[in-house]
């Protein structure tokens, strides 16, 4: 008897937790399933949150503060709202930004046409803006990776833009590529303005921190709602609403890089007499240059990823394309698409990391021509391709320019290619592939969502608000328990919790792949370096990437969303267990060594336990990338909120349903990523890391 | 009257502190308030509060070098930041030349910092993505000067802390030596009349600290400057120091010269720092000779009563006579022989084990 009593107290969580888990099932038997029942399933009371965000919308953009503006075909005086106007201003600068960059790389007339007239560009034929050719574009990446880091950059660039071109994928690449060269300065600026802001005052960081914590868990799609009522259906609404999902990374990265300033240097740019101004702009920003340049790196990519999304709301270039195609299960040609996707992701994403970490150098004793030689020789090669594209017209008489411009599936294509590829592998597995399917929709799938949905409402809050309080006493429990509440609130619990088992089931599978690659490969130098590089690749994959393979294999099934959610989410858990690995100081290895451990009982004893935290956190960014995935694999018919959002893309009053949708996925991942966090800091704070 | 202005500020010390205090924390006012001058460590901490300055009160005179002592924790590099004024103090005056340091608004703040101090860090706080002399010309340049006079100034620094040559290397290409050099000299481009270095020596290697003391011990020479050196090295501040101040939790248990601090330890904590001193290392020649001895074997070889015991004692033990002390005029002060050598090089040792 003692001996148990020493037990529980010696275990003092793990005895609470079994109570828990008792408290759980019996209340999961006990509470009969009705309608009626509140302790089965509570009753929608904020219900009528959609509506109450869809009147205050439609009042602010049709009611609220008319203004006199002067109309210029009618040539009156007209009240319009103002909220209406601005967006309307907001959206033509926006437009006209996106076509200026767009038709500096395709030609075209409507940047003539706003300074003139369409009368004026049908008179004049010569009025036509010229499209640069695309070698020009091509060497200009070359040149750019070059003087970034070397050889290395400059081929996988050149490559990358050369097999874009012949693909005959130029024109929706530069259309995607325009949108991300107005969203990701957009970005930027909008970012280190909130966040030196942040920086210079508590009380504003205070105000943004539980902002971008939601804005890092909201879904993509999210994003695309509310875009698309203020600024309709384009290219605007795609870049304001990638504008929208970008700008918080940069926020955090901007905070975080000016406050690893060492406190010295702040002090000696205040010894040296600086003032505010001085401080930040010749001082504390150039010194954190790299962090917020990273930053850069984090927005372009973000750009790239909700541009390819915002197809979804009309924007162009080869997310729409790629939607087109998967919508009409060509999948050559979407494997074409995506693969297009994927270089422009991976040469802009080492261009600008590449940047990050180029320090300056000196160049003050250089000449003008040394310390310009690369804007000089791309000048001249401006030149000389020109030249070229104008003797092709020539030789070309007959077919395409292919020096200017190779034009939209005019290129080689190889979409016959993947698509016998793709139809041999369904044809010869398909007896194997049915089965899987069969087999993990049936015994796995169906049973796993049989439970969750089960399962009484007030047995989730015990379970939930138990482990919050085990983990962080009340706080936690409450924080979790807000969260719930709105869930349970609203009249989607049911589709909640079918996302919460199609990212639960992906956060595991994810979860233990991702854990024991990571052992596996963190055991030696060159594998840990390798599965590094893999993990950085992958993850700068925009997530739509992911469906494209999954869709040829599985169909349109649960099955196809869930095996690109454990594709997705195993890149956090893999880096994540690879770093916490490695980060174990040598000593302890050394110490480990001269105790005489073997690999398994350095891996149990010394590595995987301080490594656990760190292994943690790749959870938590599991479970973020699953609910993700789980989200956008609405795109090809799921059942959960994801399936809701999209739903309310279509739907003319679709903004409040599609927030408060969204701040449930996003309540999700909070509520999650608070529980594992405290664990790991806790965790970390006993281990002494 | 105008000659009664120098004269007054002559006599005026340069920084004067009176009764300054530091305590960290949310609430500090409110608590330093209710506390009523009492500190008691343990009743600050118990409210969220850390004493970082307790009570110090000090001046410093022009020319003179302070060095503040003590481990880490012990305040010093607070009492430094609330003299710079890069921390509020919580209650006390400070002034600088005669003017109120706390009552300064930002804009005179700033304008003392350009014009009247420098400040050598122990991280060297440099700017990565600057030169080494576009740091050096930071403060000039901050100040508004025209780029040209600030780079010819600069350039002038670059060769007084002999980094010639150097000038355009970054940061990141220098040593550690070296990067605390391009810390001096930008510290010094403004020629400011009071210069604080915090801890500038502890992060460089044992030999290049000790080459850095010399230069210091140079330029000082050169340029005599108002001083306020922080350093945990005690040999270090015996080195450098005209007078010490050693501190413990906050509080300035003793200020005084090297020698005094030597001789008479005000309390227990400064005579564990002292003990194991060689004494002949910060005792002068005036300490410990005889000045009423008027014997007659006075030998030939005469040496200066502010010479450090260490630099004659070898001198000294070979001549069988005694030796003459003189004065800087040159007259003689007193004797000195062979056994008071002995004595201080060995005598105390053999009492203390």
């Amino acid at each position: 008897m003692s001996e148990m009593r020493n037990y529980i107290s010696n275990n003092k969580k793990l005895t609470q937790f079994v109570v828990l888990l008792v408290i759980f099932f019996s209340l999961c038997f006990l509470i009969s399933p009705s309608d009626s029942n509140i302790l089965w399933r509570f009753p929608p009371l904020i219900a009528g949150l959609p509506l109450l965000i869809n009147d205050c919308v439609s009042y602010l953009m049709y009611e609220f503060m008319p203004i006199e503006i002067y109309d210029s075909e009618i040539e009156e005086y007209e009240e319009r709202p103002l909220i209406k106007e601005v967006t309307r201003a907001l959206s033509s600068t926006v437009l006209f930004c996106i076509q200026v960059i767009r038709e500096i790389l395709l030609g075209g007339v409507k940047t003539i046409v706003t300074f003139t007239s369409w009368d004026f560009v049908n008179e004049n034929k010569w009025a036509y803006w010229p499209a640069l050719p695309w070698t020009v574009v091509c060497s200009a990446a070359i040149l750019l990776g070059y003087s970034l880091r070397g050889f290395g950059l400059a081929t996988l660039a050149g490559l990358a833009s050369m097999y874009i071109s012949i693909f005959g994928q130029w024109e929706p690449a530069m259309e995607t590529l325009s949108l991300v060269l107005i969203a990701a300065p957009a970005s930027f600026v909008l970012g280190l303005f909130f966040g030196v802001l942040a920086y210079r005052n508590k009380s504003v960081e205070s105000a943004l921190a539980p902002l971008l914590n939601i804005a890092q868990t909201m879904p993509h799609f999210s994003y695309l709602v509310p875009a698309m009522v203020f600024f309709g259906v384009g290219d605007h609404a795609g870049a304001i609403a990638t504008i929208i999902f970008a700008t918080p990374p940069m926020i955090r990265l901007t905070i975080l890089g000016l406050k690893k300033v060492s406190p010295e240097v702040t002090e000696a740019a205040l010894m040296s007499g600086c003032n505010e101004f001085q401080l930040m702009f010749r001082v504390l920003i150039p010194t954190a240059r790299r962090d917020i340049l990273i930053g850069v790196n984090q927005v372009i990519m973000q750009c790239l990823a909700m541009a390819v999304i915002a197809s979804f709301i009309g924007a162009k270039g080869l997310g729409f394309n790629l939607l087109l195609a998967l919508n009409g299960l060509r999948v050559g040609q979407a494997i074409e698409l995506g693969i297009c996707i994927v270089l422009i992701a991976v040469v802009l994403d080492k261009l600008s990391l590449a940047w990050a970490n180029k320090q300056v150098d000196y160049f003050a004793d250089l000449n003008f021509m040394q310390r310009n030689k690369y804007k000089i020789f791309l000048f001249f090669l401006l030149f000389f391709w020109s030249i070229i594209a104008y003797i092709g017209t020539f030789l070309f008489e007959e077919g395409f320019n292919y020096f200017y411009l190779i034009p939209h599936n005019k290129g080689i294509t190889t979409e016959t290619f993947w698509q016998g590829g793709v139809d041999w592998i369904v044809d010869t597995f398909f007896f194997q592939l049915k089965a899987f399917n069969e087999f993990l929709i049936i015994s796995v799938l169906l049973p796993m969502k049989h439970a969750y949905l089960s399962m009484p409402v007030i047995a989730t809050f015990v379970l939930i608000m138990g482990i919050g309080y085990i983990i962080g006493g009340l706080k936690s429990a409450f924080i979790v328990g807000f969260f719930l509440i709105f869930i349970a609130f609203t009249e989607w619990w049911d589709r909640a919790l079918i996302t919460a088992y199609m990212a639960t089931f992906g956060v595991i599978v994810s979860a233990l792949i991702g854990i024991t690659v990571g052992s596996i490969c963190a055991q030696t130098n060159i594998t840990s370096k390798s599965i590094i590089l893999i993990c950085d690749t992958f993850q700068t994959f925009p997530s739509f990437i992911y469906l494209i393979p999954v869709i040829m294999l599985f169909g349109v099934t649960d099955t196809s969303v869930l095996i690109a959610v454990i594709v997705y989410a195993t890149i956090p858990a893999t880096r994540y267990t690879v770093e916490g690995l490695r980060s174990v100081p040598d000593t302890l290895h050394d110490a480990g060594s001269m105790s005489g451990v073997n690999r398994l009982q350095r891996w149990l004893k010394i590595e995987l336990p301080l490594a656990f935290p760190h292994m943690m956190l790749g959870v938590n960014q599991t479970v973020v990338f699953a609910l993700f995935m789980v989200i956008i694999g609405a795109m090809i018919g799921t059942e959960d909120l994801g399936q809701y959002i999209l739903k309310s893309l279509s739907d003319k009053h679709g903004i409040g349903n599609g927030l408060t949708l969204g701040f449930c996925v996003a309540f999700i991942g909070l509520a999650v990523d608070h529980l594992i966090r405290t664990w790991a800091e806790e965790r970390k704070k006993a281990l002494g890391l | 009257m105008a000659e009664k202005i120098t004269k007054k500020t002559i006599d005026q010390p340069v920084i004067k502190c009176e009764s300054v205090y530091k305590i960290f924390g949310n609430n500090a006012k409110r608590v330093f308030r209710s506390a009523g001058g009492v500190i008691d460590q343990d009743v600050f901490q118990k409210a969220g509060c850390i004493v970082g300055v307790n009570n110090a009160t000090f001046e410093l005179f022009e020319g003179e070098l302070l060095v503040v002592m003590g481990l880490s924790g012990s305040g010093k590099s607070t009492l430094l930041r609330c003299i710079s004024r890069l921390t509020e103090t919580t209650a006390g005056k400070i002034y600088v030349e005669g003017r109120d340091l706390v009552a300064m608004n930002n804009k005179e703040l700033i304008e003392l910092r350009r014009n009247k101090m420098g400040m050598v860090f122990q991280s060297f706080a440099l700017l990565p993505h600057k030169t080494v002399i576009e740091n050096i010309a930071f403060p000039l340049q901050i100040k508004g000067n025209s780029t040209n006079e600030s780079i010819n100034r600069a350039m002038e620094m670059v060769d007084l802390v002999g980094l010639g040559g150097r000038e355009n290397y970054f940061p990141r290409q220098l040593s550690g030596g070296q990067q605390q050099r391009v810390g001096i000299a930008r510290s010094l481009a403004v020629e400011p009349d009071i210069w604080f270095l915090d801890e500038p020596f502890s992060a460089l290697d044992p030999l290049i600290r000790k080459e850095m003391q010399d230069e210091f011990l140079r330029l000082q020479g050169v340029l005599g400057k108002t001083i306020l050196f922080v350093t945990h090295d005690f040999d270090e501040a015996l080195r450098l120091a005209d007078r010490i101040a050693i501190m413990k939790d906050g509080i300035i248990e003793q200020i005084d010269t090297p020698a005094n601090i030597v001789l008479n330890p005000a309390t227990e904590y400064v005579r564990k720092f002292t003990q194991d001193v060689p004494r002949e290392k910060v005792l002068k020649i005036e300490a410990i000779m005889d000045c009423n001895a008027k014997s007659l074997k006075i030998g030939k070889l005469t040496i200066s009563k502010d010479a450090l015991i260490e630099t004659v004692a070898e001198a000294v033990l070979s001549q069988a006579e005694l030796v003459r002390v003189t004065n800087e005029k040159g007259d003689t002060v007193g004797v000195i022989d062979r056994l008071r050598i002995i004595n201080v090089l060995f005598g105390d040792k053999k009492s203390s084990g």
